[in-house]
């Protein structure tokens, strides 16, 4: 060995340097219940384990890249990934394919592209940077001027429809300017607002709209139907009772009466396999994940930094209690996926980014501002 | 840095860090919300869930008995099960019907006939899980399905038995068919408190022995437990009950003598019945024309149905047993022996036959113009004198007649197997009475006896009565009720149950008696009406021919068969027994507008009585002999 060990234990230092051990450690065993869940739901395709696993691959790597880059550097960045979102979010209005009856999805060169995915990140970036400019001196109309460039991209996703993504970048502007200091009796007043408008929007909508929303309510109004996913989802949870029905065993799913279970509705999957005790794992779990992300946020060396770190932890509690919230029947049917869990190769990479911001933030918190 | 905006930064980070404190008791808030949830969902309602899941999986399936096996007395199987592949649409799980029906179209073909059958179910059949719209695919069209099965959800292949019926059209209306089972069917099993037998059976008989045999035919219904995934479709075989197949039948009926005896009906409209005087076992039992029972099996389509049915020739009526027709001179050995046994005439008493017979102001005429000079009882019978009849029907009266044909079944059902069976009339004032509703219809006419004599006038009976009556006549006056069915097997238990012949009734007649009638209906085939037909047979038999008027006709009008439509000819009639000594088989013909009786329907009673008795096939129906050398020689 020509290599001394203090050289290869400093080569393994340079490597892991930035890399948060116990946010890696908890996004890894989420990821490997993910592909142990996704192992049993995808019996007929094994192949779905392996490509999920390259798609681990692509975005660790992913995340060391960003975990690298300093918060400056990401602030620098804000604007221009904004815009160009936002551009490319009005393109897929524009000639965006249509898959499945939305409008979400845009060619470049030979792959497809969803730019509602990036805003994702690119919102609470824009919303940190915009509060950092004025730090220490923000106003009514700086919070006026924030909800403006929330309610932009989060409008042109919801047209699509994609009402899940629509929520999750709404919730992740939202939490930046709840962090940033807003005032309740503000935020009360919107609240209040927001509910009046849903008189007068309810008499303006189709029949079929409003049925669509009560099924979304009340999924038992159409068993068959929209329902019925959301039946059998519960079934599934249910009948998996305290200690689950063991992996690979669960007849919900391997009958295929779970829709969507590799993605949506994996958590279905994994509750009726592991039951309530490995729902107890995953919640702590994620639990976990959010309080580093806000402990990282609250030592985080500027405003720009706080504010991104707080919105990404909320980010991941927000996917991951409207995801089991809706498989469980307490929260309407919407397209979120379980973070770091569900089959999908643009989620997982956008997660781990997340982490990487998370993780360079943390790396930073003792630079003093200049 | 100016310290007020130092002391803003530290009052905004102090914000923040309260911020991130309320946002974190919403997470472990949000979190305790979704264990309640997961606490109520998996331990409090976990029972109903699991039950849920359950319900889910398993799809209680009936499973069909196979239906039992019908055979002729020699054991050639008649009706049996074959299995087949159907296309089947679970109409609850579809749709549109109409578009999947035309898109398998692009797949398997699906013929316009198939479209109306599928349809006709469709109507007909209540709560079906399932139905066919196509049956008996081949391999290659399974094949063809199967690739295509992703684009047509609740369309299935399932391997299906069907009933056939190996021997065609042969003894149709004895076998009768099978059919889909109806709404009017589903409630007359209520009635009888079977239904819980046909679950998951798609098929009835609705005719024939499949129709009177139908309950031990049938068998019971088994259970099966099925794992089955959210597209309903089965996976794995959890638990089952086996179903129990039904009761074989071995019939009475030889399937050679019935093809000999529905051949020699050719194209003729009538029917034959043979039974075994000493059993009553029915040997043969024709109606033409016949159909092909296979035709209804998967569905008749209504073409079909329509041609069937509408037909004028009325193939789908069973003319054995619920055709009604006059005895014509079929009836006079009956009236003879009445005679002997009421005291009304001797073997020696003679009339004279001036070819008519004179009651009050109308004039009978005989068949014969001029009639048969003196004619004593034997002679009477052998050449078929109508006058000497017409005068003993007055002599007799209508009571005496009624009450002495009535021991025979004239009249009355006689109990055949068979669904369906009429009784006919057997004239008498009472039934005249409650036939009609005017009083002056109501009333008896000594003139309506006279034709009563020589069986016309009210008389109007079926084949099988007839065939009885000649049966009860062979059988020195002991009636045994005919019957198709000779053995049931119960295949599982290795149980045999054999149909005994039932008594009906021993006629107390006179041995002497029935030995002259015997005797005279012997002369006829030797030296009568019949004698040309049996010249040369080398058995003994006894017989009578009849000739049965459709339409009445004036006192003095002539008969002329070229000139009467086909439809209005007489029916032509002959019954026979033989052998004479020890009778074997007895027999009743009948064929539609046939004509004088000697003619269309004795030859018909030879050809049955020949092979019957000597196994001698008639010549139309000889095989072709066996290939030998010679033949291949002859061929090249």
């Amino acid at each position: 060995m020509e290599l001394a060990p203090g050289s290869l234990r400093r080569v393994l230092g340079r490597l892991t340097d930035g890399i948060d051990a116990p946010l890696l450690t908890l996004a890894l065993a989420l990821a490997a219940l993910g592909l142990a869940t996704l192992y049993s739901a995808s019996y007929e395709q094994p192949v779905r384990v392996l490509n999920q696993a390259a798609n681990l691959a692509v975005a660790l790597v992913a995340m060391w890249i960003v975990a690298r880059i300093p918060p400056q550097a990401l602030m620098r960045l804000a604007v221009p990934a904004y815009v160009v979102g936002l551009l490319l979010l009005v393109a897929v209005a524009l000639f965006g394919d249509v898959v499945n009856g939305a409008r979400r999805w845009l060619h470049v060169g030979v792959t497809r592209f969803q730019p509602s995915e990036m805003m994702k990140l690119a919102l609470p970036l824009m919303l940190a940077w915009y509060f950092h400019r004025n730090e220490g001196a923000l106003r009514l109309r700086d919070f006026t001027v924030a909800a403006v460039l929330l309610a932009l991209p989060v409008a042109l996703i919801a047209r699509q429809p994609d009402l899940g993504t629509a929520v999750l970048v709404l919730a992740a502007g939202f939490y930046v300017i709840f962090l940033a200091g807003i005032g309740w009796r503000i935020l009360l007043g919107v609240g209040v607002l927001g509910l009046a408008a849903l008189a007068p929007l309810w008499g303006l909508m189709h029949d079929y709209q409003r049925r669509r929303i009560m099924t979304l309510l009340d999924p038992t109004q159409d068993p068959l139907g929209a329902g019925y996913h959301i039946i059998q989802s519960t079934i599934a949870v249910g009948s998996g009772g305290l200690g689950g029905k063991g992996w690979l065993h669960g007849t919900q799913t391997h009958l295929e009466f779970i829709p969507e279970r590799h993605t949506d509705f994996i958590f279905a999957v994994f509750s009726e396999e592991f039951g309530l005790l490995g729902n107890c794992v995953l919640l702590v779990l994620y639990a976990l994940l959010v309080a580093r992300g806000l402990m990282i946020a609250a030592n985080a060396a500027s405003f720009f930094a706080r504010l991104l770190a707080g919105s990404i932890a909320l980010m991941f509690f927000t996917y991951a209690f409207v995801n089991m919230g809706m498989v469980s029947g307490i929260l309407p049917v919407v397209g979120v996926p379980l973070p770091l869990v569900s089959y999908g190769g643009t989620a997982l990479a956008t997660l781990f980014v997340g982490l990487g911001i998370q993780m360079s933030i943390q790396r930073h918190r003792k630079l003093v501002q200049t | 840095m100016p310290v007020a905006e130092l002391r803003d930064l530290e009052r905004e980070l102090h914000r923040f860090q309260l911020r991130v404190g309320f946002a974190g008791a919403v997470v472990l808030g949000a979190f305790a919300l979704l264990f309640a949830r997961f606490f109520y969902l998996q331990v409090v309602q976990h029972a109903t869930y699991a039950s849920r899941a359950e319900d889910n999986r398993i799809a209680i399936v009936p499973v069909a008995p196979n239906r039992g096996l019908i055979m002729d007395r020699n054991g050639v199987v008649l009706a049996r099960n074959v299995s087949a592949y159907t296309l089947e649409i679970f109409p609850a799980k579809v749709d549109d019907l109409e578009r999947t029906i035309r898109e398998l179209g692009e797949v398997i073909e699906v013929q316009a006939r198939d479209r109306s059958r599928f349809r006709k179910l469709l109507t007909d059949t209540k709560n079906a899980d399932s139905l066919p719209i196509r049956t008996r695919l081949t391999d290659e069209e399974v094949a063809r399905f199967a690739a295509n099965r992703y684009r047509f959800p609740g369309v299935e292949i399932k391997a299906r038995l069907f009933r056939q019926y190996p021997e065609g059209d042969t003894a149709s209306h004895v076998l009768g068919h099978i059919g889909r089972v109806s709404v009017r069917d589903r409630e007359r099993l209520e009635e009888l408190g079977v239904e819980d037998e046909y679950h998951g059976t798609d098929f009835i008989g609705k005719a024939g022995i499949e129709a009177s045999y139908q309950q031990e035919l049938h068998g019971t219904a088994g259970i099966e437990q099925v794992e089955v995934d959210a597209g309903g479709r089965g996976l794995r075989t959890l638990a089952r009950t086996p179903a129990l197949p039904g009761n074989n039948l071995t019939l009475t009926l030889d399937v050679r003598l019935q093809q000999v005896a529905e051949a020699g009906f050719g194209a003729r409209r009538g029917a034959l019945v043979a039974i075994e005087p000493q059993t009553g076992a029915v040997l043969a039992l024709v109606s033409k024309p016949n159909f092909d029972p296979n035709l209804f099996v998967d569905g008749i389509d209504s073409a079909q149905w329509d041609a069937l049915n509408g037909s004028p020739d009325r193939p789908l009526t069973n003319r054995a047993i619920a055709g009604l027709y006059p005895p014509g001179s079929t009836f006079k050995p009956f009236m003879a022996l009445a005679a002997l046994e009421l005291g009304k005439r001797t073997p020696r008493s003679t009339i004279f036959d001036p070819g008519y017979y004179v009651f009050g102001d109308r004039r009978f005429r005989d068949s014969k113009p001029g009639g048969h000079g003196t004619v004593d009882l034997y002679k009477s019978i052998v050449v078929s004198s109508d006058t000497f009849y017409y005068q003993l029907a007055n002599d007799l009266g209508i009571d005496a007649i009624a009450g002495f044909m009535q021991q025979f079944g004239f009249g009355a059902r006689t109990g055949i197997d068979l669904e369906g069976e009429s009784a006919g009339v057997l004239p008498s004032p009472e039934w005249k009475m409650k036939r009609f509703r005017r009083p002056e219809q109501q009333k008896w006419y000594p003139g309506e006896t006279i034709s009563i004599g020589i069986g016309q006038g009210y008389n109007a009976y079926t084949p099988v009565q007839l065939a009885l009556a000649v049966a009860t006549l062979a059988n020195q006056g002991a009636m045994r009720r005919p019957h198709l069915v000779g053995q049931i097997d119960n295949l599982r238990t290795g149980d045999r149950r054999a149909i005994d012949p039932a008594l009906i009734r021993r006629l107390p007649l006179q041995r002497e008696h029935l030995e002259f009638v015997t005797h005279a209906m012997a002369g006829v085939n030797k030296e009568g009406t019949g004698a040309r037909v049996f010249s040369g047979a080398p058995y003994t038999s006894a017989g009578k021919t009849g000739t049965a008027q459709v339409v009445g006709m004036k006192q003095n009008e002539k008969y002329d068969e070229r000139r009467v439509t086909e439809r209005l000819r007489d029916h032509s009639l002959f019954i026979a027994f033989a052998p004479v000594e020890n009778p074997r088989i007895a027999l009743a013909v009948l064929v539609e507008n046939g004509g004088f009786g000697a003619r269309a329907a004795a030859p018909i009673a030879r050809a049955v009585l020949d092979y019957y008795l000597l196994g001698k096939l008639p010549a139309s129906m000889e095989k072709p002999a066996p290939v030998d050398e010679s033949d291949e020689l002859e061929s090249d």
